[in-house]
């Protein structure tokens, strides 16, 4: 398809353009977190820095209104009737300004909730009425590894829109119809040249990575690491077994309900779980078969890395966006615990 | 012998009696240190003191009872430690503390302000009251009272306060900067100004609850109210009002506990001011009890205790 050159001035417009039709969602500086809120216009929009949180609180809200509730009138047989509505999301949005990782996330997101087995009303009610505007990585931090999932700085899997950055603006391709028409918003000028260009810069980002990790055993050794307590107590002897890692991570997609409000009306709530949590896996018993935090990180490195592979054909559920490295109040490193794996050796 | 060689060779001599010792290595880059956990005497090779040992490790002691550990403290640290001797949450016999002088951390918070985003990191050095470091291919030497973690600008206690071995010279503790505290400054808003700035703030927060996972004084852990479902305390749906209850659950169950190290504030993803908080709770509890935590081993909670008559609070007829 056709590339255009879209001034960085011209950011403004077309944000504002889009939002005529469209929540546009895009990261803005709070604080010292970069976070993506809906915009009217482009003035406060953060594009050159990877956001703090992910983009998939767009489509996959941390707190999802499942159905209200009010307490109904008495029936003849003496029981209490409930009067329930359901509370479908509605509305065009747009993701502006993700990172190829980001976008990539929300593909691992389909396979769990929007495909051809499972359609959850709700995720799909907003991620088929969502678009995706993507800019490519010209230079990806030290904590980026998409190289080693699969992923790459230039990857436009998922996106309607790649945005390649150059100084002065970004050369855009559309790579969907719906990508076409937001492009068609934006004020511009042919790439020519620039696109050549901007292309190659983001082509080459990946040299700048280091090689992949070795992943080739890691499903295997998982196995054999599984039953080693003290493997996994050593590895996650300094996390503090918070939920920055999940909450910020943009393929973690696991949810909890809760019934919010009183016994007369209420909220059926979805809000985001993480596995790291105590509660995550505590039974009605009292019995929790994750009692202790190292059980909990093996469950992430596994869903991630094993267990979500086995379900959907060899694809990981790590999109290599670094967050989980860079957030960690402990630092604790990803890479370094799956390249244990990899590594692993019982004695 | 500089400090970290001296406390090195205690930590060496030590350890065989011990199942770890605590400390720090060099994370993922020279502005990330990372907690070690040494077992063996090569272990303790990787060890580093300096700037960016922020973590307070008294957050592991906890859940590390009926274990012989060793840990080594900052300033702020041991007081940590200190309050957790005085609830009997410890024992002491088990424990082998660590000291040091702390020059001072950095807060990576205060260093994006200024500098943005801190991807791209060369080399990050304290020399003298500076801090030199190379970003994004470029020289900056910034004075270190710009960047490091606000607590360490009014630190009087940069020595570890409760200690089996001491490395290297003592600190002198800072004397406070004249002029107005953050606390001070920011209670001269209104009352609906200053709701305004924590409604803006808690609409961030994402409840990952790592402000309670790395605060050393948050002990119930997996039992903690703000996740019980029977009874159903608190909501979990993650809006601002709903955040701020959590917060200042958060506040209240540390009144008169917290020592102030700052961690929570420190381990927020998104940046908001906790420390705000527990500064006016430490102030509403030091004028009502003269006391300030972590300090005393043998002292009794405020808010543990009852005395017929407070010293310090005027009893109505």
């Amino acid at each position: 398809m056709n590339n255009i050159f879209i001034l960085r001035k011209d950011i403004d417009p077309w944000i504002k353009r889009m939002a005529e039709e469209r929540t546009v969602f895009a990261p803005v500086h709070e604080g010292d977190a970069v976070v993506y809120r809906a915009c009217d216009s482009g003035l406060r929009v953060e594009l050159d820095t990877m956001p703090t949180t992910s983009p998939k609180e767009i489509v996959f809200p941390q707190n999802e209104t499942l159905l209200t509730y009010t307490r109904g009138s008495g029936n003849e047989d003496g029981s209490v009737g409930v009067e329930t509505t359901e509370t479908l999301p509605s509305g065009k949005a747009v993701i502006f300004g993700t990172r190829p990782c980001g976008a990539r996330g929300l593909l691992i997101f389909d396979q769990v909730y929007n495909n051809e087995r499972i359609r959850d009303a709700y995720y799909a009610a907003r991620r088929e009425n969502t678009l995706t505007i993507t800019i490519a990585c010209n230079r990806p931090r030290p904590t980026c590894f998409c190289n080693s999932v699969g992923g790459a700085p230039d990857d436009s899997k998922g996106s309607d829109i790649m945005l390649y950055p150059l100084d002065d603006g970004f050369v855009a391709e559309a790579l969907t119809s719906g990508g076409e028409e937001l492009l068609a918003l934006a004020p511009s000028s042919p790439a020519g040249e620039k696109a050549v260009k901007a292309k190659a810069k983001a082509g080459q980002a990946i040299e700048t990575m280091g090689s992949p990790m070795d992943l080739s055993e890691v499903r295997k050794k998982f196995d054999l690491c599984f039953t080693d307590l003290a493997f996994w107590e050593k590895h996650s002897g300094k996390c503090l077994s918070c939920g920055i890692c999940t909450y910020l991570c943009p393929t973690c997609y696991c949810f909890n309900i809760t019934d919010e409000g009183s016994e007369e009306k209420g909220k059926r709530l979805r809000s985001w779980d993480n596995c790291m949590s105590f509660n995550f896996t505590a039974e009605a018993s009292g019995h929790n078969p994750r009692s202790a935090k190292a059980m909990r990180l093996r469950n992430r490195i596994g869903h991630k890395f094993v267990y979500y592979p086995e379900l959907h054909e060899d694809r990981l559920a790590c999109c290599g966006c670094g967050r989980c490295i860079t957030a960690c109040p402990s630092s604790v490193d990803i890479r370094n615990i799956v390249k244990a794996v990899q590594e692993y050796s019982h004695e | 012998m500089n400090v970290l060689e001296t406390m090195k060779k205690c930590i060496r001599e030590a350890l065989p009696d011990l199942d770890m010792v605590m400390g720090w290595e060099q994370g993922f880059d020279t502005l990330h240190a990372t907690p070690l956990f040494m077992e063996t005497a090569e272990d303790v090779d990787r060890l580093i003191l300096g700037p960016t040992c922020v973590q307070s490790l008294a957050v592991h002691l906890p859940s590390l009872k009926g274990k012989k550990i060793g840990v080594v403290v900052k300033g702020c640290d041991s007081r940590a430690v200190v309050q957790l001797l005085s609830e009997n949450l410890l024992n002491r016999e088990n424990l082998v503390i660590f000291g040091f002088g702390c020059d001072g951390v950095v807060s990576l918070s205060r260093l994006k302000k200024k500098l943005g985003a801190l991807d791209f990191i060369e080399s990050a050095e304290k020399k003298d009251d500076r801090l030199c470091i190379e970003i994004n291919g470029e020289q900056q030497d910034l004075p270190f009272d710009d960047i490091c973690a606000p607590k360490c600008l009014t630190c009087s206690r940069p020595n570890a306060i409760i200690s089996d071995h001491f490395a290297g010279p003592q600190r002198t503790p800072r004397i406070p900067a004249k002029g107005k505290t953050a606390l001070e400054k920011f209670e001269e808003k209104s009352l609906p100004e200053r709701f305004d700035f924590w409604k803006a703030q808690m609409q961030r927060c994402v409840r990952c609850y790592a402000c309670r996972d790395s605060c050393p004084m948050c002990v119930c852990r997996d039992h903690c109210v703000a996740v019980s479902r029977n009874p159903h305390f608190v909501s979990q749906e993650a809006t601002a009002s709903e955040n701020f209850m959590f917060q200042l659950i958060h506040v209240m169950h540390l009144a008169g506990r917290c020592v102030s190290c700052g961690e929570c504030e420190r381990a927020c993803p998104m940046d908001i001011p906790l420390g705000l908080l527990r500064a006016k709770s430490t102030e509403v509890t030091s004028a009502l009890f003269n006391q300030e935590a972590g300090l005393d081993q043998e002292a009794v909670l405020p808010l543990l205790s009852f005395n017929i008559e407070e010293e310090t609070i005027e009893e109505h007829d």
